[in-house]
Formats: structure tokens, sequence, C-alpha cells
């Protein structure tokens, strides 16, 4: 359960940019999540729900975007998406295919309230 | 309401320190493992079963992570190498911050091996960087053969992956190969000892493996290579 310190991490990249921008109030968290990664969806929306208090993001959304896992053969060129039971093992040429996506943990961009002077 | 790029990782600031960390280390020539396995698989064992074999020849330590207690760092202690509890309370990983502070009181200075021995998790370590040169995945033949695939992350980060407690192939009923393909599957890349810590069947390739190692790191060290980190990151 390691989701509580990754939606803290969010919060804190988040924040910083809202500074940044001179903004206090912080609306919206777009992040995009590979699914090949130890980052379980349902589990950090919940440890967001708790992260965001007394901070900037206090009353914002996390929007998450899934990317999918994609695997390409280097050989053959074929790309498919391994949905359960990863393998990665060509099964035309049996070389290792290649992780094109699905390792994505990023946060792409944050809506903003502008501070009114 | 204002749209703003960010587009940065969010374990960026791990990723910053595990850079740092990974300077300091190539800085020694030091090579480091980050030893990673479900609990009870066998990293202290393996310890116990490597460092004899090496402690007369190289400079070595160890960095246990734990969540409660100082066990597995007595029973290293008790090896006459040096080592040093991180305690994490209740945090399922090691992360490189972690790491840096036991270094500002654990000198690393003329070391040629450090081994960082994770918490016991098959998930969470797997997304945090120490900083190491390489990264050991134990897994016991005794958990059966579905832990690569049911935790493919982990074994698809590996550089080298032990499948320990061969011994107990025919109490287990599970098959050696089956786990092996499964491994394979997973990590076409990976290198594979099937060993036994306990009756040591198997460890004198590994054991060769690791002199091999940190001779090219000295080598590269020597050298003034920038980086110690022996194989590709991914």
């Amino acid at each position: 359960m390691h989701e509580i310190s990754i939606a803290q991490s969010i919060i804190e990249i988040a924040e910083a940019k809202a500074r940044q921008e001179n903004s206090r109030c912080i609306q919206v968290i777009k992040i995009r999540l590979g699914e090949f990664t130890t980052v379980v969806r349902e589990a950090l929306e919940f440890a967001f729900e708790v992260a965001r208090l007394e901070t900037l993001a206090e009353n914002a959304r996390l929007e998450i975007e899934s990317v999918a896992m994609t695997v390409r053969c280097v050989i053959c060129g074929s790309v498919s998406n391994p949905v359960r039971a990863v393998c990665l093992i060509c099964p035309q040429c049996g070389l290792p295919l290649e992780v094109v996506s699905g390792e994505e943990f990023q946060v792409e961009y944050i809506e903003i309230e502008a501070e009114r002077v | 309401m204002d749209r703003v790029l960010v587009q940065t990782n969010v374990l960026k600031a791990n990723q910053e320190v595990a850079a740092e960390n990974r300077r300091l280390f190539a800085g020694e020539g030091t090579v480091v493992i980050n030893l990673m396995s479900a609990p009870g698989a066998g990293k202290t064992s393996l310890l116990e079963a490597t460092i004899p074999a090496l402690k007369g020849q190289y400079n070595l330590a160890v960095i246990e992570g734990d969540l409660q207690t100082d066990l597995d760092s007595q029973r290293i202690r008790a090896l006459g190498v040096p080592s040093h509890q991180i305690t994490t309370g209740t945090v399922c990983h090691l992360d490189a911050r972690m790491v840096a502070r036991a270094l500002a009181e654990f000198p690393i200075q003329k070391l040629d091996l450090l081994i960082i021995e994770n918490v016991g998790n098959l998930i969470c370590p797997a997304s945090y960087d120490l900083g190491e040169s390489l990264r050991v995945v134990i897994c016991s033949l005794a958990e059966g053969p579905e832990k690569p695939k049911k935790y493919p992350v982990m074994f698809h980060k590996a550089d080298f992956v032990l499948l320990n407690k061969t011994d107990l192939s025919p109490a287990s009923g599970h098959d050696l190969k089956d786990l092996m393909t499964n491994v394979w599957e997973v990590n076409p890349r990976a290198v594979v000892f099937a060993v036994s810590c306990k009756t040591g069947v198997g460890l004198e390739d590994w054991i060769a493996c690791l002199r091999e190692v940190i001779a090219s790191a000295a080598w590269q060290s020597h050298r003034g290579y920038e980086s110690s980190n022996l194989c590709s990151q991914a």
C-alpha cells in the first residue's frame, strides 16, 4: 500500500506548479497512469481523498488517464496489448518484445483558479 | 480557470535522490545491489550463504530494511560484516531518501559491495530506484511457479533472478521448469540462477558472477568512468 505516499508526491508536484503560477487553489490534477506499473487506480483514488486535505488541492478532482500496455517485436514489428499473464516473448520470432507503453506515470497538467489581486 | 502543463514524473523526487546516491556509489567504485523478494523467499539466507565466500577478498556491508525489529541486521553482524538497519515503521518499501539518510551515518568509503536488503514485498519496492547498480529478485520454488506472472513489474525490472529452495521441489510438488519459464516470459533478459541456500546447490555460479561484477566495477572506477551502473536502467 504505497498509494498514500504516491498521492502525496502527486499533490507536492501540483502544489509546486500552482505556487509558481501564483495560485492557491487547484481544481483538477490530471495524471497518466500506465497499466504496467505497480499502482492501483482505485487505491490511488482513495489515497488522494485523504492526502489532499489541508493542501492547495483540498478541493481538487483527480483525473486518471489509463495508458494501455503495448509491446512490439523489434524483429517482425508486430504490436500487441498483453492483457493478463504478461508474456514478453514474440509468438512469431521467439525473441524478447520491447515495452512501448504502459510504464507511464506522470502529472500531465493541473487546472487552477488564478489569484485575483 | 487556467490549465497549466506539468508533465512531471510522479516519482521524480525519488529519482533525483537515487541519481545522487548513484553518483556517490560510482565515486567510491562500490557495486550496490537492491535485493528484493516476497517475505520468506530467502533474502537474509542468501546473504548468509554469500557473505562468507566473499568477505575475505572484498570489503562488504549490508543495509537491512524492515518494518520492525533489527533481527536480520543481527544475523548479518554475526557474520562479521557491518550492517545498518533501516526500520521503516509501516512503510512497505525502501526509497532513495531512506538510503541517503542511512549513508550519512554509515560510511561507504572503500566498500566493494553494498547489499541493500529491501522490505519483503513484491509490489512497492519495484517502483523505487535506490541508486543501485543491480536489481536482484529472489523467488522461492516453495511459493509456486506463478509469482513472476502475478508480479510482472518486479520481475521485469530485475537484472538477476535467483530461484531459491530448489531442494523443496519434491516436497512442494512444484516444478523448477515452470517457474523458469514464467521468469523468462516476463523478463527474457534476466540472468537466472537456480539455487538452494540450504544445501548450497547453485551458489557457486552466483558467487562467481558477483566476483565478475565487482571486478568489472573496480576496473571501470579505475578508468574513471562516470557511472558504475553495469546494466542498462529502464
